[in-house]
């Protein structure tokens, strides 16, 4: 099965992504993690205003069977949420890229973006 | 090291994902499971169940031993018919809750839970050894000799009697598969190896359940795959068998029923026949009947949307944690959170307004009538 990495967007180890412009990062989780997931039927977004650090637990992602912790790639303050993701949870299985995402960061740190993976290095993770 | 059933090879090859469940290596899912729940729905499903347990019991004095040892009246079953029940122990909490068939005069089929066939062995051998008919029967744990599959949803009637053709030899005699009566059971031929039949199932569909020798499991589930994919027929796994049963309320051993909780308590007292006579729990049951119960099992459907319930959630009344939720999920049929759970009994009304605790938020949900969900029309 092949699972969609796009170019332009940096991975954290757990299957979120982070797609940055200037200091502002919009996070949501892979292909490969919703083909994990199957059936998304609720998502528990963080509210606008919280501080997270990178690698903190900060969102949850339930299918049928099961509720995963999403953590934050990045450390920063929650800017927006997607309202349409906990309308519409499919949204994440349909759209992981587009649609589908979470929320956005003001991000605090722009170091970190270079501790993630880059789309060769998520590729290589996922394959092996 | 888990258990597989014969069926192992046949859940590979087609891609299912493989989760433990009770001892056993079983697929929970082999595309998604809101497809094989709406499959079963629509047209049909096919699960292996091959891990459950059969046990005969034959002899003259076995029909008064299984109404000794439980809870429903076995005298009710003719030759090819066949009961849900439990089995209780002295305090009336569940050993185990099963189906029992007549296959013939003095020969019945027990088939029993999976994770509970151990203490469910035990628990019969010690009622044997205290049976004063203990003359006249014997009793055979021949879980390992049988697999099983159970094929259900709308449609199953209409290429079932391909796959298993022309007419029964015993129990029910009937033309063709399909014409078996709701809980009836007959003995067919298959590819010349003898199964048995029963028009049951455990997903509120219709369907029936195949049961044959080990070695003839996976060509009976092979062939019923080719007949019935034209008429929509899917793999199904254990992960729709849960979001499934729940919607009509079926108890799940582990859940709602356990050696603590009572056929009463569990909403299921109809499959209790107080009126039959002596049998291991009646007296507890018996009072439980007639003075009410502390506890009692509701069925609820969360307000709105809200993350799914989850077994172990905890239940709030009016502000206090009364309770615990034993089933749980986003039903797929309804397209809301549902579930069974135990609160005591002056809160089990439906229509009473209840909270799920779900990561440290309480969410609003109704008690509602059993069964959740019911076929339109």
């Amino acid at each position: 099965m092949s699972t969609t990495v796009p170019a332009d967007l940096r991975y954290a180890k757990s299957h979120e992504w982070a797609r940055i412009a200037g200091d502002i990062a919009t996070v949501g989780i892979t292909d490969h993690a919703q083909h994990e997931l199957t059936d998304v039927v609720f998502v528990e977004l963080p509210k606008v205003g919280r501080q997270v650090k990178a690698g903190e637990t900060c969102a949850v992602v339930e299918s049928v069977k099961t509720a995963s912790d999403i953590y934050s790639p990045l450390s920063g303050q929650v800017v927006e949420v997607n309202p349409a993701v906990e309308q519409n949870p499919a949204l994440v299985n349909t759209e992981p890229y587009g649609g589908g995402w979470f929320f956005k960061l003001k991000i605090s740190n722009p170091k970190e973006s270079e501790a993630l993976l880059s789309p060769a290095d998520y590729t290589k993770q996922i394959a092996g | 090291m888990f258990k597989r059933t014969p069926l192992y090879s046949a859940h590979q090859k087609l891609g299912a994902r493989l989760v433990e469940f009770g001892g056993w290596e079983m697929p929970v899912q082999y595309t998604s499971i809101m497809d094989e729940h709406q499959a079963v729905r629509t047209a049909g499903g096919i699960f292996d169940i091959s891990h459950m347990g059969e046990v005969m019991v034959t002899g003259r004095g076995a029909q008064t031993f299984l109404n000794q040892t439980l809870t429903n009246d076995v005298r009710k079953l003719a030759v090819g018919q066949g009961q849900y029940t439990l089995m209780c122990n002295e305090e009336g909490g569940v050993v185990d809750d099963l189906y029992a068939y007549r296959l013939a005069e003095t020969e019945y089929l027990l088939i029993i839970n999976a994770s509970r066939i151990d203490p469910d062995w035990d628990w019969l051998q010690g009622r044997l050894d205290q049976s004063r008919v203990a003359d006249g029967i014997e009793i055979k744990n021949v879980s390992d000799q049988f697999g099983a599959v159970a094929v259900q949803g709308p449609r199953v009637a209409e290429f079932i009697n391909t796959s298993i053709p022309r007419g029964s030899l015993g129990g029910t005699f009937v033309a063709s598969v399909s014409e078996l009566k709701k809980n009836e059971i007959g003995v067919f031929i298959f590819n010349g190896v003898t199964v048995y039949v029963g028009r049951t199932g455990y997903t509120g569909e219709d369907g029936f359940e195949v049961i044959a020798p080990a070695a003839s499991i996976e060509s009976i589930w092979n062939q019923i795959l080719a007949d019935g994919a034209a008429f929509g027929l899917k793999p199904a796994g254990l992960g729709a068998r849960d979001t499934l049963r729940t919607e009509v309320c079926y108890p799940l051993y582990g859940h709602e029923l356990d050696e603590d909780t009572t056929p009463i308590e569990a909403g299921v007292g109809f499959f209790v026949a107080l009126e039959k006579g002596e049998f291991v729990g009646r007296t507890v049951l018996a009072e439980q009947k007639a003075k009410g119960t502390a506890k009692r099992s509701i069925a609820f459907k969360m307000v709105g949307k809200s993350a799914p319930p989850r077994p172990h959630y905890p239940i709030w009344v009016e502000g206090r944690e009364v309770g615990e939720v034993v089933s749980g999920t986003q039903s797929p049929s309804l397209g809301i959170g549902i579930g069974i759970g135990y609160v005591p009994t002056e809160f089990s009304k439906p229509g009473g307004q209840i909270e799920i605790e779900i990561r440290e938020r309480r969410y609003p949900a109704e008690v509602v009538k059993k069964p959740i969900y019911r076929k339109p029309g």
